[in-house]
């Protein structure tokens, strides 16, 4: 197999992970979003802890993505 | 029929020096990147200026500008306490550079010239601002605890035994702090703008087909247009939402180092 060809094949196996993180992402917010509805006068305190999930969880799928490109590209 | 032209999404990144010479090492070129990021410090300026007239009633230009110090001030309230005051120029600082680069940057001003050049959407930029919050990190840490700081990598009431496993962890976990700290705003604008580009290609070349006589052209033109603009708008969500993280993350950290655990 040639590199170019192992190298966007490569690429298009770490871009999956972006689709875990999508997951990730989704379930941060739809939690928050059943915890929030059970007891609406409480959630306003946690969204700063929201965004600290999702901030976790979006990492993860932004660094599948910089494989990608580093495999992408690499030389 | 019009040649399909290539799509080359990584041009728009590309740092070229203003005056069109070849780019060297040196610190004395004035660069595209150099340009917005002074273009994105001075509309800060005007927009603090503009607000900052100290009206018992505000105006409007006043009152946003209120909103956008109040949220940030909240932020380094609730995680810092009352220290975190001493810390909201600098998150102040980052949040608004984040804020205003990743909207300036999205702005669709090639209609009438410049290409707008995203200034995080580079790593050195970014990571130059994740490495001055650990280093307050760090400084605040040596300088109010000493070398007790070294007991944030301990979490307090731990079994001795898991204390051997953990405190690598925890020292691993700090590490690599700066580098998501920086990557997260990067990747991004980077991965948006990508994307932006990718799309924006699509609508030219179905233009072009379209003009060619394939009615299918037309059709793939305008859901790509549309589908532009609704990434556009998610862009600018994005740009907020990072901004706000990296100021979160930033008081995160440096309430560890203030009040260890």
């Amino acid at each position: 197999m040639e590199l170019a060809s192992a190298q966007v094949i490569g690429a298009g196996l770490a871009a999956i992970g972006v689709g875990a993180a999508a997951a990730g992402v989704g379930y941060v917010f739809g939690s928050f979003l059943q915890g929030a509805l059970r007891n609406p006068s409480a959630a306003g305190g946690q969204t700063a802890t929201m965004y600290i999930g999702f901030a976790a969880a979006e990492l993860l799928g932004l660094m599948a993505f910089a494989v990608a490109m580093i495999i992408l590209y690499a030389r | 029929m019009a040649a399909a032209a290539k799509i080359d999404p990584m041009h728009q990144f590309a740092i070229a020096p203003i005056a069109g010479e070849e780019l060297v090492a040196s610190p004395f070129m004035f660069t595209n990147s150099a340009l917005w990021m002074l273009i994105v410090t001075a509309a800060i300026v005007v927009f603090m200026w503009g607000g900052t007239r100290r009206q018992l009633v505000p105006g409007r230009w006043q009152a946003a500008v209120e909103v956008v110090t109040g949220f940030v001030g909240n932020i380094t309230r609730q995680n810092i306490g009352p220290e975190g005051r001493a810390f909201l120029p600098w998150v102040f600082t980052a949040f608004m550079f984040i804020l205003f680069s990743n909207w300036i940057g999205a702005l669709p001003l090639a209609i009438v010239g410049p290409h707008p050049f995203t200034v995080t959407s580079q790593f050195t930029v970014t990571g130059v601002l994740s490495l001055t919050s650990f280093a307050i990190v760090l400084a605040v840490g040596f300088w109010k605890h000493g070398l007790h700081f070294f007991s944030l990598f301990v979490p307090h009431g731990t079994p001795f035994i898991l204390k051997i496993l953990i405190a690598p962890i925890e020292f691993i976990s700090f590490l690599v702090r700066p580098f998501s700290l920086g990557l997260r705003p990067f990747v991004a604008m980077f991965a948006g703008h990508i994307l932006l580009e990718v799309f924006g290609n699509f609508v030219v070349q179905g233009l072009n087909a379209g003009i060619d006589g394939s009615p299918l052209g037309w059709a793939i033109a305008v859901l790509c247009f549309m589908f532009v603009i609704g990434v556009n708008a998610l862009e600018l969500l994005v740009g907020a939402i990072q901004a706000f993280v990296f100021a979160l993350l930033t008081a995160l950290y440096i309430k560890d180092a203030v009040h260890l655990h």
